[in-house]
């Protein structure tokens, strides 16, 4: 085992217990969202290994940054611990198992006829750096790119909506 | 690097229609902002008048050739144009009567009008794109907008449910569309669906693309309201605001629909594992539908599953489409769409005017005596559920004779079979609303109504004209639409489940 696989099972298996640790504190929002925090930051660790560092920092700056930061503060200013969650947990067990296993048999059927070839040949130049991304983004991209603008104005405008109770 | 080679050529003329929808959004709300606590007549006029001129765009473009720019992002082609007009003309009608409604209710905000404008402008990307990202966004455009406007309702609770229950399901669905998405692209390195159909073509299904094909169509199937993603429904559209329920109604259902086409189109291959299922989503969704709008005694949850029923009847159009290439084409289905947005907007319209001040009741006994009140409307009314039922000379029963016909030429006669029965039991709720509207009995007090509106006369007028003039001009317009280049190029034509074992006669 090269040091690569092992510091890959080491990130990857600890996001994937803060992946679990999510789930598993239910009933205390704020340690599941500091479990979601570990996670999202153990998977921008996980991209700078592969060599994405844009992706990885956008990672930790938009989801562990901003976002979870914003997810803590409506957690703790609404103080959601104080309600019980209802619990119905029996009956929702089945449809989980039925839909793990299917997941899991998908992605073993992938590891069992994966075909390594195409992806033992080295990355082009700028693989992964802000200026490819940039090009892409700008170019080939550049209609999604803005569609994706029209979309926070409506994030934005609906915010805002909701937010009034009257004109 | 030399970034000019690599800038695409921008084709303003297949980008325009969208742009002009979008632009005209955001001027809608720079003039709402101008002009704080003023009526909203001339946010109402210019949005109108966007909508004119992205419907006279799409007009313009619907005798050219179709063709793709921005590498299959934007995708020009009758199908599309066709939905897209659809969806500029619904939108355009809703407005048309919502000012009147909004006011009734004290639901100050102008806001509704660009919102709805970027909604419909997502839609129009759902059906003119090959391009599986462009979908994905088209697809939140329209549903975070509708999430927002479902719970414009501020002061009522059902609102509020409303919107939240929108929301929560439609992300849930949202993430199964995009990790199926995500499957796909692991099988296939592309986004495009011209090449995801020509490697899916070139190798035998894998686990990896048909889960991530059955994921993309749950979260379709969701948007589109098919039975067992179809919970949400009813609640969504009875707690919405009537002319948002009404939009919803019309716009994500072709939208969805457009989108689904073109993704079926994509997977023609793996049919052997799609067609099966949707026969059976087909045939649940009809029945479902029906059955449970029975025993309903609101007005809009009945229309609510109402939809439902009628997004099986499509679902019938498209899967005789598609199981028939290059003998039966989507006009029948297209044609439907038309119809269906004019009577079930129409339909909604009217029942907008059972709002009274800030109440508003749309249970069956809350329409009572709508004709003395409002005369026109009430008419109308009965012609769209005339439409609704499949009622000769309205573009409803032209619809369903043509998909009726579709599935038999397709060698679908159980779906062909199952859609009439399920018209046939579809009477008796049509007739119910009809019934509530008409009679009144002795003594009762009759509800308050607002006034019927000079702008919702029009609104009713215009879809009073559409189901009309599309049931007259039927012929002309089936023989205009030109839609069966979109029928999928590969794959064997698939055998309805239950006729396997007969003999096929069709070859």
């Amino acid at each position: 085992m090269t040091a690569n696989q092992v510091a890959f099972l080491l990130v990857g298996g600890l996001a994937a217990l803060g992946a679990t640790g999510v789930v598993a504190c239910g009933e205390k929002p704020v340690r599941s969202a500091l479990c979601l925090v570990l996670n999202f930051f153990l998977l921008g660790v996980l991209y700078f290994m592969l060599g994405a560092e844009l992706l990885g920092i956008i990672q930790v700056m938009v989801y562990a940054g901003a976002i979870m930061v914003l997810f803590l503060f409506v957690v703790m200013v609404l103080a959601l611990q104080s309600q019980e969650a209802p619990r119905h947990k029996e009956r929702r067990w089945p449809l989980a198992i039925v839909g793990a296993i299917a997941l899991a048999a998908t992605v073993a059927s992938v590891i069992v006829t994966f075909d390594p070839s195409p992806f033992s040949q080295p990355v082009g130049d700028g693989y992964g750096k802000p200026q490819a991304i940039g090009a892409y983004l700008f170019t080939e991209y550049a209609l999604p790119f803005e569609v994706a603008s029209v979309l926070l104005l409506v994030g934005i405008v609906g915010s805002v909506l909701l937010a009034r109770r009257n004109a | 690097m030399n970034v000019n080679a690599l800038i695409p050529t921008v084709d303003w003329r297949a980008l325009a229609p969208f742009t002009i929808v979008v632009c005209t959004g955001i001027v809608a709300l720079i003039i709402e902002m101008l002009r704080p606590r003023r009526n909203n007549n001339l946010v109402v006029g210019v949005s109108l008048f966007g909508l004119l001129v992205a419907g006279w765009s799409l007009f313009g473009m619907l005798g050219g050739p179709s063709d793709e720019s921005f590498a299959g992002m934007i995708l020009n082609d009758r199908f599309g144009q066709i939905l897209q007009l659809v969806m500029v003309g619904s939108c355009a009608v809703c407005f048309l009567f919502s000012e009147p409604y909004l006011r009734e209710k004290r639901i100050p905000f102008a806001e509704f009008y660009p919102l709805a404008l970027w909604s419909t402008a997502g839609g129009m990307l759902m059906v003119s794109s090959k391009h599986l990202l462009m979908v994905f966004l088209g697809l939140e455009l329209l549903s975070i907008s509708l999430y927002c406007l479902a719970g414009m309702s501020r002061y009522e609770s059902k609102s509020e449910e409303s919107a939240l229950k929108y929301f929560l399901l439609g992300s849930f669905a949202s993430a199964f569309l995009l990790m199926g998405i995500a499957f796909i692209y692991g099988e296939t390195a592309s986004l495009h669906l011209g090449r995801i159909s020509e490697v899916l073509g070139a190798a035998s299904a894998s686990p990896l693309s048909t889960i991530g094909a059955a994921m993309v169509l749950v979260g379709l199937g969701f948007k589109l309201a098919l039975v067992p993603f179809h919970q949400w429904t009813p609640d969504v559209y009875q707690g919405a605001p009537t002319n948002v329920t009404a939009f919803m109604a019309a716009v994500s259902k072709v939208a969805a629909l457009g989108a689904l086409v073109r993704f079926l189109w994509a997977i023609g291959t793996l049919d052997t594992v799609w067609f099966p299922l949707m026969w059976w989503v087909a045939v649940a969704t009809m029945t479902v539908g029906n059955l449970a709008a029975l025993v309903q005694n609101d007005v809009k949850r009945t229309l609510g599953y109402s939809s439902i029923a009628h997004a099986g009847y499509l679902l019938v159009g498209v899967l005789a489409a598609f199981s028939a290439p290059g003998r039966v084409s989507l006009d029948a289905t297209a044609f439907y769409l038309i119809s269906y947005a004019a009577m079930t907007i129409g339909a909604f319209a009217v029942i907008s005017l059972t709002a009274s001040g800030q109440h508003e009741g749309t249970r069956f006994y809350d329409v009572r005596g709508l004709w003395k009140r409002a005369p026109w409307a009430a008419g109308c009314l009965v012609v769209f559920l005339c439409s609704l039922i499949g009622i000769p000379i309205t573009s409803g029963f032209f619809g369903k004779l043509l998909i009726f016909q579709a599935a038999f030429d397709a060698g679908l006669p159980a779906l062909a079979v199952l859609l009439a029965v399920n018209s046939a039991i579809s009477t008796y709720y049509y007739l119910g609303i009809i019934q509530a509207a008409f009679v009144t009995e002795e003594g009762a007090v009759a509800p308050r109504f607002g006034k019927p509106s000079a702008s919702l006369n029009l609104a009713c007028a215009v879809c009073l004209a559409g189901v009309l003039g599309a049931g007259l001009f039927a012929g002309p317009l089936i023989r205009g639409m030109g839609t069966a280049e979109v029928g999928p190029p590969v794959g064997v034509p698939v055998q309805d489940p239950l006729t396997i074992h007969t003999k096929n006669t069709s070859d």
